[in-house]
């Protein structure tokens, strides 16, 4: 009777573990590396304000060229002091949130005065996503990390964003995915410090249209998050207006050129 | 020291619930030489006494940085003390590292503490016969831990160690109820007073003894931990001795004098 190979499902054909048999074939390890994102999640923008950070998105989740998960929530707090939005695969934002869900409930647990702030979370999460990436097998997100937390010299607010391979930085907005080209020349153009909610909230806005628009894996429902000292308020999912009555699209193929 | 049929090793018990190696161990940090550590809401302080090994010798340092913001001071097998530094500074680093930030000084005491547990409880280990003073700022404040050969830590407003502790215990224990509002150069003034005690006659000079302080001025800004430089302590212990040999004024008086309207004392 041949040995049994534990390692290996017993008989049968498995996809899933092709790679699996090839490799003990060869006698090597198994490598299971992180390929292609399946259910990604689209842009996520944010930008510092007056007494925080605000952070928006869509609630949609893609599987492909498919808008197939309209009310996923891709924005939520962490800890006391930060708010965390991500963009990418969305199994591994669940996975990182499982994570943060240890660091936070373990700290909060000390009972002792001291709490994880944003940028001790986002440091941690720097650390996560480069091993991961060094062992090639990534957390296929690009994640937004913004709070507020009061220091000696009073609130500080922080933000930054950290990617699928490690980098990492501090800014006082960001955008990931679509945004990074959709966003943030408006951001640039027209973020100013001590914005009020309000005008933050116009901003936010005016970004999530143009992805809207242009953005083909966008929908029209949106969530908008802020945390300020007080704690992190996640506003329910809302649309906004959009406009599509320009004469060039009552007629599309006026000036199309076809042989009958 | 009587010996007992159950001292033998950490592992054994006695019929009364002790375990000799562990209180063996605590005496060991009692024969060490003296160390006093004091804290305000805004700093902390550390003071050890210097016993040269002979006179042809340097004395044993006991005072170590930990990181910025926390140091320790210890008694006892001053080899057992510089271990337990490296470690607490690894653990200071490893925590920056991943999350950029300094770790608490309570969460850093707990981890010596269990460091020191695990040496109660294994056949083949004997407990560390150090006691350490650990000082450190964090975003609660300053604070004040003891940690114990035996894994024990407490937070303490002050607290002192080592041989001949019992007189800077008790001088402390009269003054500690002022210690909160006081300003570092007061706290660092009734640390030397501390140490004095514990010196009986010998005379208190800046070469025996070594001070550290830590702690957060007004503005906000943190002042890392350091060893206050020779010169201000001689400076400090000058100071004092001339207010012992003055008309007595009891410093806590000094704040009322600030009022604009208020009288010059009469001595």
């Amino acid at each position: 009777m041949e040995e049994q190979k534990w390692d290996q499902p017993m008989g049968g054909f498995n996809a899933a573990s092709r790679s699996q048999m090839a490799e003990a074939a060869a006698g090597g390890e198994e490598s299971q590396r992180t390929l292609y994102p399946y259910v990604t999640g689209t842009s996520v923008i944010a930008l510092k304000y007056k007494d925080g950070v605000i952070m928006a998105c869509d609630t949609g989740a893609s599987y492909g060229s498919t808008l197939r998960y309209k009310s996923v929530e891709r924005i939520k707090a962490v800890g006391k002091h930060s708010l965390i939005g991500g963009s990418g695969e969305f199994s591994d934002f669940q996975e990182i949130l499982r994570y943060l869900d240890e660091l936070t409930l373990s700290d909060h647990m000390w009972d002792d005065g001291n709490s994880l702030g944003p940028k001790e979370i986002h440091s941690y999460l720097t650390r996560v996503m480069y091993n991961r990436r060094n062992k090639f097998d990534p957390l296929w997100n690009a994640l937004v990390l913004g709070g507020v937390k009061m220091g000696p010299k009073g609130a500080e607010k922080y933000l930054g964003m950290v990617n699928m391979i490690g980098t990492h930085f501090e800014e006082n907005h960001i955008a990931t995915g679509f945004g990074n080209h959709l966003a943030i020349p408006i951001l640039r153009a027209e973020w100013s410090e001590d914005m009020t909610f309000e005008e933050a909230v116009k901003l936010v806005e005016k970004c999530l249209l143009v992805l809207l628009y242009r953005d083909r894996s966008s929908i029209n429902k949106f969530q908008v998050a802020k945390i300020t000292t007080e704690g992190a308020t996640i506003y329910p999912p809302y649309s906004l207006k959009t406009f599509w009555g320009f004469s060039h699209f009552e007629n599309p193929a006026q000036g199309a050129v076809g042989s009958w | 020291m009587f010996r007992n049929q159950y001292d033998t090793d950490v592992t054994t018990f006695s019929p009364h619930g002790r375990i000799f190696q562990m209180e063996y161990a605590m005496e060991a940090v009692k024969q060490g030489a003296a160390t006093v550590g004091l804290c305000s809401c805004t700093h902390a302080v550390l003071v050890a006494s210097n016993k040269p090994a002979s006179e042809l010798s340097s004395f044993q340092r006991k005072v170590f940085r930990v990181a910025d913001h926390v140091g320790v001071a210890f008694s006892g097998l001053t080899a057992d003390g510089r271990v337990l530094t490296k470690f607490l500074r690894n653990e200071c680093i490893n925590h920056a590292f991943v999350y950029e930030a300094q770790l608490p000084v309570s969460r850093l005491a707990l981890r010596l503490a269990d460091k020191a547990q695990v040496c109660t409880q294994r056949s083949w280990k004997r407990p560390y016969g150090v006691g350490l003073l650990v000082a450190g700022l964090d975003e609660t404040g300053p604070h004040l831990y003891y940690n114990c050969p035996s894994g024990n830590y407490f937070e303490y407003q002050a607290f002192a160690i080592g041989s001949r502790s019992q007189a800077a215990k008790t001088f402390l224990e009269r003054k500690f109820e002022g210690f909160n509002k006081y300003t570092p150069e007061q706290l660092i003034k009734d640390a030397l007073s501390a140490i004095k005690e514990t010196l009986q006659g010998e005379k208190l000079t800046s070469s025996n003894c070594t001070v550290a302080i830590v702690g957060r001025i007004e503005d906000g800004t943190a002042e890392p931990f350091q060893v206050v430089d020779t010169k201000r302590i001689q400076a400090i212990i000058d100071s004092m001795e001339a207010a012992e040999e003055a008309p007595a004024e009891p410093s806590s008086m000094q704040e009322e004098d600030k009022g604009s309207d208020a009288a010059p004392m009469d001595i």
